[in-house]
């Protein structure tokens, strides 16, 4: 089977728009990065249904034509890629409305932990086994008031929290 | 009678459309939705009986030749899936009625639910009884779609933040499936599995591994394998407790059931066997390790979820019959006790307003019979030995064993490790959680946290002090609520008790996928009859 090599530029071209677009931050690009993708991967569907110019469907097993079922996942996967970008569109003006933007966000828990793990902070289990240690009550309340300011909802609870239990 | 294969599908799906025609009757939607997944449920208990006495059950729509048309097929393998993922959808929707009742009016858009809700049942019904690569595709497209609209429920900040990184995600594994499958259609002209498996032997082995890596690389973002995991346990905490328990029991399994079945019926000499088994050692226990380290209960259920993920691709990486009738037999415990954990920490949360152990304490005292449904699907997921998950992991460390390798006896012990931990990040949960005093010292301290962990708007300061009253008032847990998730835990044990039966079951299954030619024949023999070639 020969292959069509300008089809196959224009797919390259396109995915690696959408995947550059897909880096991005804000929904918007992304998913116009989706759709480049989408579109990319409609016209490789159409190089697997091979060589371009035959008739269309004429009845089963009568003389060369093209292949159909490629076309028909094809208009599938459009829709589908329709309907999508549709609801992403919404979620990204929804976004617009809460945020005033639509940047998509790190996770904030995440960002607690990895700023517990830069400030080398103790995490509230640690603190629990240390509370089995009855002499170190005082000593351990102090470096904890230190990451209050930064980690408000984690240090308080915990000793206070952990302290019933000694 | 070959047709009620139909029926998984085309029962949601019209159960949707008048569910929306009732749009504003809660009452007439429920009631829709109920009758509908019973029906589905009653389907698929026939249809695993038909698929164990007398082989997969078959039916090619609109009478296409099998290579060419659409083939859903109930072997031993999707059967069991449905009939496990159905069951539970039925009692995760008869849990959102309680919790509609509670508390879902005032946030979230009711009439929107239940219709998604049967679509989404129709979309991993799909994905189970597909028998070609597109309606695989399908399948996967339907349940993600009503997937967007459920975790982005109601529309809030947090929901909205963590639904578009789940949404870009899948719209990235859609793409990536799409790919796979103009390259497996350029290779050999179908994408039937079953016409697969007899064609792909046939190409060089470069571009089987090719085609195998890109289908494999799809599954595993929807399965949530070790490095394509990170969005796993960021998505599902924020949305509502139904919505995270079906889709902690079901979606990550469909993954898997789909690298199962191509693995199985594609790929049988796969030489990529020791990049999965890395990939199930990494998935255990980087998974683990996360969830060592969470303090919210839903993260750490999340991420105890992206590990066991690791054990059931063990089983799949081993490929023989052993470790793949482990692997099902662990899916099928894992969605039930998965599901049911979720839901009871859907009930602390409506009993306490947190899911935080940094604030939560003292609710074996306050709340014993919560205590009871928590421990017993935690032990099991922990897999203390009577129960199921023990079971669950012991075949899958024979399965090792058999396979003797190197590679194996690392993941049996990677496997093992991760049992332990799984038990650690349960038991300092539960202890935290559970055991923890919950002395009105803690209050003061409760400050500014609301702001940091106020997912969904529920811990702010005034909920958190109404969660104190109600602690002082033994506020009963609602029972449209407590029942259906008491009955999934009693299910999950009874996988206990039923573990003779269900094993062997597995075995059989796994011996079938093994075969390879029991599925081929059923999918191709029928359009031979059918004169349709």
């Amino acid at each position: 089977m020969s292959i069509n090599l300008a089809l196959l530029v224009v797919i390259g071209v396109l995915v690696a728009c959408g995947v550059t677009l897909v880096l991005e931050r804000s929904l918007t690009r992304i998913l116009v990065g989706f759709v480049l993708i989408g579109n990319g991967i409609n016209l490789l569907f159409l190089v697997s249904s091979g060589p371009a110019g035959r008739a269309p469907i004429v009845g089963l097993g009568a003389g060369p034509m093209s292949d159909p079922l490629p076309q028909a996942m094809a208009l599938t996967a459009i829709v589908i890629t329709l309907g999508v970008t549709a609801f992403g569109l919404a979620l990204a003006y929804r976004a617009w409305q809460l945020t005033g933007h639509d940047d998509v966000q790190d996770d904030l828990e995440d960002d607690l932990i990895r700023r517990r793990a830069d400030l080398d902070a103790t995490s509230a289990t640690f603190e629990e086994s240390d509370e089995t240690l009855p002499d170190e009550d005082g000593t351990d309340v102090l470096p904890d008031e230190d990451g209050a300011d930064v980690l408000p909802d984690e240090d308080g609870s915990d000793v206070a929290g952990a302290e019933p239990l000694s | 009678m070959n047709q009620i294969v139909l029926l998984p599908m085309i029962l949601p799906l019209l159960g949707a459309g008048l569910c929306l025609m009732f749009g504003r009757s809660a009452r007439a939607q429920r009631a829709i939705s109920v009758v509908v997944l019973s029906a589905v449920v009653a389907t698929a208990v026939v249809l695993l009986v038909e698929a164990d006495r007398d082989g997969p059950v078959t039916v090619t729509v609109a009478g296409w030749p099998a290579d060419l048309g659409i083939n859903l097929v109930a072997d031993r393998l999707s059967a069991l899936m449905l009939l496990v993922s159905t069951f539970v959808t039925l009692c995760v929707l008869l849990y959102s009625f309680g919790q509609g009742i509670a508390e879902f009016g005032r946030e979230s858009p009711l009439s929107v639910f239940h219709p998604t809700f049967l679509v989404l049942s129709a979309g991993v019904s799909n994905a189970f009884l597909a028998g070609d690569l597109f309606n695989l595709f399908v399948g996967f497209e339907v349940l993600l779609a009503s997937s967007y609209v459920l975790i982005t429920l109601g529309g809030t900040e947090a929901r909205v933040r963590a639904g578009t990184i789940y949404i870009i995600v899948s719209l990235i594994s859609s793409a990536l499936f799409l790919i796979a499958i103009a390259c497996v259609y350029a290779a050999t002209g179908t994408v039937s599995l079953a016409a697969l498996a007899e064609r792909m032997g046939d190409l060089p082995d470069s571009v089987q591994v090719l085609l195998q890596l890109l289908l494999l690389t799809t599954f595993c973002i929807k399965a949530a394998v070790f490095p394509l995991s990170a969005w796993l346990p960021d998505s599902y905490p924020t949305a509502p407790a139904p919505v995270t328990a079906v889709f902690a029991g079901l979606l990550t399994k469909v993954g898997i059931y789909a690298i199962i079945r191509t693995q199985t019926l594609l790929f049988p000499d796969s030489p990529l066997g020791d990049l999965l088994l890395w990939a199930a050692i990494l998935t255990m226990l980087v998974g683990i390790l996360g969830a060592v380290a969470q303090s919210d209960l839903k993260r750490v259920l999340s991420f105890t979820l992206v590990s066991h993920i690791g054990f059931m691709l063990f089983g799949v990486a081993l490929a023989n019959p052993l470790g793949l009738a482990g692997a099902v037999f662990y899916i099928a415990h894992h969605i039930t006790v998965q599901t049911t954990l979720f839901l009871v920490v859907g009930l602390v949360e409506y009993r306490t307003g947190t899911t935080n152990t940094d604030k939560l304490g003292g609710l074996a005292r306050h709340a014993p019979i919560l205590a009871v449904m928590f421990f017993v699907p935690a032990m099991n997921l922990a897999g203390i030995p009577p129960l199921s998950g023990f079971l669950g992991k012991l075949a899958l460390i024979q399965g090792g064993v058999a396979d003797g390798g190197a590679l194996a006896y690392a993941a049996i012990a990677a496997s093992l490790v991760t049992s332990l931990l799984t038990l650690y990040a349960i038991a300092k949960v539960w202890s935290r959680a559970f055991w923890q005093p919950a002395d009105s010292d803690l209050e003061p301290s409760r400050g500014g946290a609301g702001s940091m962990h106020g997912r969904g708007g529920v811990s702010t300061k005034t909920k958190v002090e109404s969660r104190w009253q109600s602690f002082a008032r033994e506020q009963r847990l609602p029972l449209p609520m407590a029942l259906p998730t008491v009955a999934l835990v009693l299910a999950s044990t009874a996988l206990t008790i039923a573990a003779g039966p269900l094993f062997s079951f597995t075995e059989r299954a796994a011996d079938e996928l093994h075969d390879r030619t029991p599925y081929v024949e059923a999918v191709l023999g029928n359009t031979v009859q059918d004169g349709g070639r």
